[in-house]
């Protein structure tokens, strides 16, 4: 019976495509797969709205939303039906066809990359054989939206925001692609199918998920600080910083658009949250050996779930970082800090198991964690300014 | 070590995050429509017209001098002088007004219309709930909706309200004291007349005659 709901979602797309002709079937194959995903994470992101502004509200101690339906849960209805209903402004200087273009690209990215994440045991759109460079590659597309709405919309907030999210997010891509590294390596595959499949054993009732490794909680929590740069998060939103630059890219884009880019944000920070668990938390798997018989797919949910509330948490937490701090912080102790990683995930293969390759790892991370984080905090000494002309 | 302050951070809004589960009195939100905070007795925000008695449209104070309407400064009351006259509160003959406009969405609440009328008929009213789906005859308060009673003055402001009256009832009473006295002047003068009328006295020398038997009296 666990088997059956766990598989359920699976079983009852067989029993459709039962019924479909069989000219049809790999067509219709398709849409069954693609469908849940366009309605399960627009809904997530639906709910993960109101949870956001609840939670921020009562972090600065006061009620969120509370006034549409019960509690405010229908708070993203009242949303959704604002921006369908406002008028759609475009600038008489911008150029048309991109301005249009940006936010239905933007969305397309956001949606295709779900298309790798595996959400419960033999639940995934598409199994490729090279699934964590296409959720890479694809996430990078985001950045070619962002630059087209900033670009065309031919305000001088909006260059100023695409090109700080152009810059910030180049510079996260790589300590995020070099911090997915490891998961790679340990699990010898870019399927992320396979690397989920790797850590779903049990040692006693632990499992072998990649976070309880000295090589694996570090890049895990990379990855969730390059994450947060990438989908443009507090406190590395200044690509939209309101109080600097308004909106930035968005901010010659109203109703629907406007909300397209809304969606696209959201979207993008659940597929890093996706992948992160996908890498380091073990997919859809248990974390306890006698949990599994509670489905797979609910397992995921929830990881995700929880890591959108520490996304949440971050943000009513953090002020958003200064340019100059953004760049230090992601060449000089990211981009280092990542490769060691990557070093010390090697060395964990080749030194023998048990206390002492425990031990020399952490070490190793510890002390460059150290060391790098002294050479951020050094005092910087500018040169004493002059001003010539005053007297 | 790197990440201190971020932890200590997250502790803090964490400890906000479940304390306002459990303090309410974390939440120092008022949740508006359901609940009000106490208007303190200073609150002022548009000017209404103050009637005595229960008739408003008879016991207007208003005179309709038209100096609230030169003062205002963005020019927000517009009066219509009244042709004939009618008793006021002391049964004065009065002129009063026939139109009496405030536009409140032109109204800056300067209370500078307060200040000047000399006749305590202007006063500052509290009610702000006065949003209207017409956008320019609903915020035009006619004669009608800015007369309230001065019973509802002394609810809302209540010391003032009493100062007002007090003074009021000062005028009044110096009103009806000068009255009384015109009221025996002219009597008195009536009584002459009525006097020198009785037995005409001879037609060169009457008024000196009559104006000093008036001293001698």
């Amino acid at each position: 019976m666990p088997e059956m709901i766990d598989q359920i979602f699976v079983l009852l797309k067989h029993w459709i495509m039962g019924y479909v002709p069989s000219g049809l079937q790999p067509l219709c194959s398709a849409i069954l797969s693609v469908l849940p995903v366009l309605v399960v994470f627009p809904l997530l992101f639906a709910i993960t709205t109101v949870l956001e502004r609840k939670g921020l509200g009562r972090m600065q101690n006061r009620y969120g939303p509370n006034r549409a339906g019960p509690w405010g849960i229908l708070q993203p209805v009242a949303d959704g039906v604002k921006s369908l209903t406002k008028e759609d402004v475009v600038p008489r200087s911008a150029d048309q066809l991109v301005h249009l273009m940006a936010p239905i690209l933007i969305v397309i990215a956001s949606f295709l990359v779900y298309s790798v994440v595996p959400v419960g045991r033999n639940m995934v759109v598409a199994d490729l054989n090279a699934g964590v460079l296409f959720f890479f590659a694809i996430g990078s597309m985001v950045e070619l939206a962002v630059f087209m709405a900033g670009w065309s919309s031919r305000s001088k907030y909006s260059l100023l925001g695409a090109m700080r999210a152009i810059a910030q997010m180049i510079s996260y891509e790589m300590p995020m692609v070099l911090s997915g590294v490891v998961a790679i390596m340990a699990a010898g595959s870019l399927s992320t199918v396979t690397i989920v499949n790797m850590q779903a054993g049990y040692t006693g009732i632990w499992p072998h998920w990649y976070l309880f490794t000295p090589w694996g909680i570090t890049g895990y929590i990379l990855f969730m600080i390059a994450a947060t740069a990438e989908s443009n998060r507090c406190p590395f939103d200044m690509p939209e910083g309101e109080s600097e630059i308004i909106a930035g890219y968005f901010i010659e884009y109203s109703g629907f658009k406007f909300a397209l880019f809304f969606v696209a944000e959201y979207l993008g920070m659940m597929a890093s949250s996706a992948m992160a668990i996908t890498l380091f938390l073990g997919g859809w798997a248990a974390p306890f050996s006698f949990l599994t018989w509670i489905p797979s797919w609910f397992w995921f949910f929830a990881k995700l779930i929880l890591m959108l509330m520490v996304f949440i948490w971050i943000r009513g937490t953090l002020p958003r970082l200064r340019m100059d701090q953004l760049m230090n912080f992601g060449w000089k102790f990211m981009l280092p800090l990542s490769l060691i990683n990557i070093l010390s995930a090697g060395l964990w293969h080749y030194l023998p198991s048990g206390f002492t390759r425990w031990s020399v790892i952490s070490l190793l991370l510890l002390l460059s964690c150290f060391l790098l984080s002294r050479s951020l905090r050094r005092n910087k000494w500018f040169q004493e300014r002059t001003y010539r002309f005053a007297s | 070590m790197l990440g201190n302050g971020i932890i200590k951070g997250l502790a803090e809004t964490a400890r906000n995050f479940f304390g306002s589960y459990v303090d309410k009195e974390r939440l120092t939100t008022v949740q508006f429509p359901e609940e009000r905070l106490p208007q303190i007795e200073g609150t002022r925000d548009f000017p209404f017209l103050v009637y005595d008695g229960d008739d408003w449209e008879k016991g207007l104070r208003c005179v309709s001098c038209h100096i609230c309407e030169k003062e205002c400064p963005p020019k927000c009351i517009f009066i219509e002088k009244s042709k004939d006259k009618k008793p006021d509160a002391v049964g004065k003959l009065q002129f009063y007004p026939v139109r009496f406009d405030i536009d409140v969405s032109v109204c800056m609440s300067c209370q500078i219309c307060v200040e000047v009328c000399p006749f305590d008929a202007i006063k500052m009213d509290v009610e702000f709930e006065l949003s209207s789906d017409d956008r320019f005859g609903g915020l035009l308060h006619h004669k009608d909706k800015l007369a309230k009673s001065n019973e509802y003055y002394h609810k809302i402001h209540p010391t003032e309200a009493a100062a007002v009256d007090a003074a009021l009832a000062e005028d009044r009473e110096k009103e009806k004291e000068k009255q009384k006295q015109a009221a025996a002047a002219a009597a008195a003068a009536a009584a002459a007349k009525a006097a020198a009328a009785a037995n005409p006295p001879p037609a060169a020398e009457t008024n000196t005659d009559a104006s000093s038997k008036e001293e001698t009296k």
